[in-house]
């Protein structure tokens, strides 16, 4: 432990409330994954390029490695935790990228997963350009984003009433 | 048989077998931020280790102070080589054959090598405490370039050697000389030059890179002092390896020693090697007591912990004038680094890089390969290729293009021309290989049908001849690639690991109930295993797929295996789990016929248990088996349902393709749109064919990425230039291609699914293809070749020098 004075910070995080005392310089990733033990947001860069940290910070897609959890007070935080349905089964979206084969490591996917989430919400029926355009912040390394983009094609049909598969093709 | 008895097809589909594109079981948890990486790994009072690194590429390391750094509260200790030295780790031995600092023993290498390790409560205090390490440098000339490695001035990268003359592969010629491979007829190779219609001779030149998966380098060691065995969770593609090794060097009995692997974030063969930092973590723990954590940071990823290619290749082609080609030689020199911690089977300096003849047929070839040292990061790894395959690949496709210029002959045509062909096979490669089978021309075909090569070329006439009238400022390119792979590493009789045969293996229980868990010596990195193996065991003994549960990467659980990479998995475990799956089966049938009160020959294997043959009514199904054999085996029979299978491939599998990249480039800008991309591969038999073309996309992207820009570049000082995401090229899904995927089914005759696997196939095919269709495009302006990688200012200046900017 160092002797930098610690800070109050309070949020609430996929709807439950918390408070924490955390030194100024933590960073909003380590203090989700460490503190709250929400290890679905991961790091990947260090540097906000790769949104494997993206979480949804008051209805905005964040990411969480560059913002200090103090910078977090008082927000309403959503993270990949907090995605599946109230029945705990795959949210449309969780179930789109299973179905689209949109992930292979999984090590970018709840990030990609909270983005996607945030987008279809600005634009709850992308083209594909809009979605890959959409998700320019999330890198993935596996998958070469053509069934990412099914995946969210997917979860936008399902969400809207279209048919799916055509959604799909 | 009433109508609630399932049919025959339904009781094929309810096991979602082998050829099924079976939705991942692996997703259920990673889509729900539920897998469980190194990182997520917390233990009762873990603490962090970060590294002091150099800033320097090339400097004596003259002293060390960490007096500053140990006052800061939170701050346990702080490593350097002299503490390692006391238990006989401040050097490692690397795979192939040298040995590697794991902390700075006098001076440094590279730029941002490990000079000493800081524990502390937690990373914050460790980063705080690096600053606080005072570390005195004396700076040496830095050499960079590997052309001059071997200059009679060069200076002395490894003092540590001074005197030997003889490396781990033969005799140095050099200071910084590692190793000689050569390889071939050299005399037939020189008279098929001497005889030859038509010469070519190409410098060509396959960057440095590095594999970057998302998840970093990171690994929890813990080690129990009471009980004196250790545990480390780490980022493995080869745990069992990993412990052996670790077993080695710490002098813990390999029993005493619990590798985990647990979920990997991507590997691509950043993730085979042992890296200072597991050492360290290692050492820590030993040292403290307590539990250490280590996590490299992107910028410690690219720039220490390995690197791929930076092989420099030069070629030359015989060739008759109607085009037959009859001679192949090629010298590399290969830039290896400050240590020779190259990734390869350990009799394979080069990997197998004499697979360069590709997919012709050379009637006589010769390669050689120096490696030599220089102030770079060390390491080769096959990034998403079998070992040194991609380069080799590339190499020959690149090659054969210019010799299609010289001899104005389409690229496509001349392939098609000197393809081995179907009757040849198995074929003996002039460099010593036996490819197991093949069809390429019907593949090349198929592609060339699929995409509409002869209007595409056509096209591009047409648009060379409006360019020359001024009329458009855009020029095409059309890559050609035909690759042929290989990989399965592999045949015990001459594939090992440190002297461990590169078998893999696989262990079945069945359950009473009729459930399984199997174990392989394999790690999933994202491959989707736990899907994919409990396909082919479905298949192979009847029980479905979603009744059988896959683990990897525990070796107190797992069966000794060599790990995934190189597209070993399918080849050899993938085998080890049909034998092991035949074995149950084996046994079932006998319990079957037990219990039919027939002989075992009078049973046939129908969908998912034995019925009697002509008499199908008279069955046991696979769950009714497994009870069983539990409960009511035949006498004198041990009871139990499960088996082990270790696999030695006979061969290596050769998978091919052939791929087709079209691009349009704006000559005054330099950027290159790629149109189409159409990839057919032949990886044999399709497993799944989901995941098959998941593999080809992610493949082709990481080629896109490698042809177009991604690079791992030092300055004359050996700074490493852009070893951020800020600069290293990782495409985002706006600049990424679209692909078209296809494929045809040659199956291998070795191998007991007649699978080959395909994972880095689309790597291994697609850096020619675009680095071709690049080259391609100015060759009207009289463009012979153009190094990659192709990023758009390489490709304004080509375009420059080529006048195409009047």
């Amino acid at each position: 432990m160092s002797d930098i004075e610690q800070i109050p910070v309070t949020m609430t995080v996929n709807g439950k409330k918390v408070q924490r005392f955390v030194e100024p310089r933590t960073l909003l990733i380590h203090f989700l994954r460490e503190e709250l033990n929400l290890t679905g947001p991961h790091i990947g860069c260090e540097t906000s390029h790769c949104g494997a940290c993206t979480v949804e910070m008051n209805g905005m897609s964040v990411k969480s490695c560059t913002l200090f959890a103090a910078q977090a007070n008082g927000a309403e935080m959503t993270t990949i935790e907090g995605m599946a349905n109230a029945d705990g089964t795959l949210s449309a979206l969780q179930e789109g990228f299973r179905e689209m084969h949109g992930l292979q490591c999984g090590y970018c996917t709840p990030g990609m997963i909270t983005r996607a989430h945030t987008l279809l919400k600005e634009n709850p029926n992308p083209t594909e350009d809009e979605i890959r355009m959409g998700i320019a912040g999330n890198l993935c390394r596996c998958t070469g984003y053509q069934n990412i983009v099914k995946a969210i094609q997917y979860a936008a049909a399902k969400l809207n009433g279209t048919d799916i598969q055509e959604a799909a093709e | 048989m009433n109508d609630m008895t399932p049919t025959r097809e339904q009781r094929e589909a309810n096991l979602e077998g082998m050829g099924c594109k079976r939705k991942r079981v692996e997703d259920v948890r990673f889509t729900q931020g539920k897998g469980q990486y190194v990182d997520d790994i917390k233990l009762p009072g873990m603490v962090y280790g970060d590294f002091v690194r150099s800033p320097y590429a090339h400097a004596k390391v003259t002293k060390i102070d960490a007096t500053e750094a140990l006052k800061l509260p939170g701050v346990i200790a702080v490593l350097t080589a002299e503490d390692l030295k006391g238990v006989n780790l401040a050097w490692m031995p690397t795979l192939a054959g040298d040995v590697q600092m794991v902390l700075a023993d006098g001076k440094v290498l590279y730029q941002n090598q490990e000079v000493a390790f800081v524990v502390a409560e937690d990373r914050y205090i460790a980063d705080d405490a690096i600053q606080l390490v005072e570390v005195e440098y004396e700076e040496l000339p830095v050499l960079v370039d590997p052309f001059q490695s071997m200059a009679p001035d060069a200076p002395v990268l490894r003092p540590d050697l001074e005197g030997k003359t003889e490396g781990a592969h033969g005799p140095r010629k050099h200071h910084n000389h590692i190793f000689n491979w050569a390889v071939g007829d050299k005399d037939e190779t020189a008279k098929a030059f001497s005889d030859a219609d038509v010469t070519i001779k190409e410098m060509i030149s396959y960057h440095r890179t590095h594999p970057s998966p998302l998840e970093t380098c990171q690994c929890v060691a813990s080690m129990d002092k009471v009980k004196g065995e250790l545990t480390v969770y780490g980022t493995f593609q080869a745990p069992h390896v990993i412990r052996t090794v670790a077993s080695l060097l710490s002098t813990i009995p390999e029993h005493k020693i619990h590798v985990i692997a647990p979920d990997i974030g991507g590997g691509f063969g950043n993730k085979v090697g042992a890296y200072p930092g597991y050492i360290c973590a290692i050492v820590a723990s030993i040292v403290t007591g307590v539990p250490v954590k280590w996590v490299e940071d992107r910028m410690e990823n690219l720039s220490t912990t390995s690197f791929a290619r930076d092989y420099h290749m030069t070629t030359e082609i015989a060739a008759k004038n109607d085009g037959t080609v009859t001679g192949l030689k090629v010298h590399v020199l290969a830039d290896h680094g400050g240590f020779d911690a190259c990734a390869d089977p350990s009799k394979w300096p080069a990997g197998f890089f004499n697979i360069v003849t590709g997919s012709y047929d050379f009637p006589a070839a010769h390669l050689e390969v120096d490696g030599v040292y220089t102030n770079k990061a060390p390491g080769g790894v096959a990034y998403r290729c079998s070992f040194r395959v991609t380069e080799a690949a590339y190499c020959i496709e690149r090659a054969m293009d210019i010799l299609a210029q010289k001899l104005e002959m389409d690229p496509a045509d001349l392939r098609m021309k000197n393809f081995v062909k179907p009757e040849q096979f198995p074929y003996q490669s002039a460099l010593g290989w036996e490819y197991d089978s093949g069809d390429y021309h019907t593949a090349m075909q198929k592609a060339m049908d699929t995409i509409g090569y002869r209007e595409l070329r056509a096209e591009q006439k047409a648009k060379q001849e409006a360019f020359k009238r001024g009329e458009t400022r855009e020029i095409m390119g059309i890559g050609v690639s035909f690759f042929t792979e290989i990989v399965g590493a592999g045949p015990s009789k001459n594939c090992d690991i440190l002297g461990v045969a590169m078998f893999d293996s696989a262990e079945i229980r069945v359950h009473p109930t009729g459930s399984v868990i199997s174990r392989m010596g394999t790690k999933s990195q994202g491959q989707g295993h736990e899907t994919t193996w409990a396909q082919i065991i479905a298949t192979e003994i009847g029980i479905p797929a979603a009744d059988i549960m896959v683990e990897e990467g525990n070796t107190d659980t797992a069966p000794y295996g060599l790990g995934t990479y190189g597209s070993r998995s399918t080849p050899v475990a993938g085998a080890a789990i049909a034998l092991a799956a035949r074995k149950i089966r084996n046994k079932a049938q006998m319990i079957a016929a037990h219990m039919l009160e027939v002989s075992e020959y009078d049973l046939e294997w129908d969908v998912d248990g034995f019925q009697v043959k002509g008499n199908p009514e008279a069955r046991k199904s696979m769950k009714e088996i497994a009870w069983a054999a539990y409960h009511a085996p035949p006498p004198n029979m041990e009871p139990g349902l499960e088996a082990v299978s270790y696999y030695d491939p006979p061969n290596m599998t050769y998978p091919f393709g052939a791929y087709f990249c079209v691009m349009d480039i704006d000559v005054d800008t330099g950027v290159a749109n790629t149109r189409r991309f159409y990839a057919l591969d032949d990886c044999g038999t399709r497993i799944n064919p989901m995941i098959i073309e998941g593999q080809v996309h992610g493949g082709l992207t990481e080629a896109f990425a490698i042809a177009m820009g991604q690079e791992i570049a030092y300055d004359e000082m050996g700074n490493v230039m852009g070893a951020s995401f800020m600069d290293f090229f990782i495409p985002t899904a706006v600049e990424t291609p679209h692909w078209e995927t296809d494929y045809t089914v040659t199956p291998s005759p070795h191998h007991p699914i007649g699978a080959k696997g395909v994972g880095e196939s689309p790597n291994v095919g697609g850096v020619p293809a675009f680095s071709n269709a690049v080259n391609d495009a100015f060759q009207f302006l009289g463009n012979t070749h153009i190094q990659m990688p192709h990023d758009a200012w390489r490709i304004w200046k080509a375009a420059k020098d080529l006048g195409a900017h009047g």
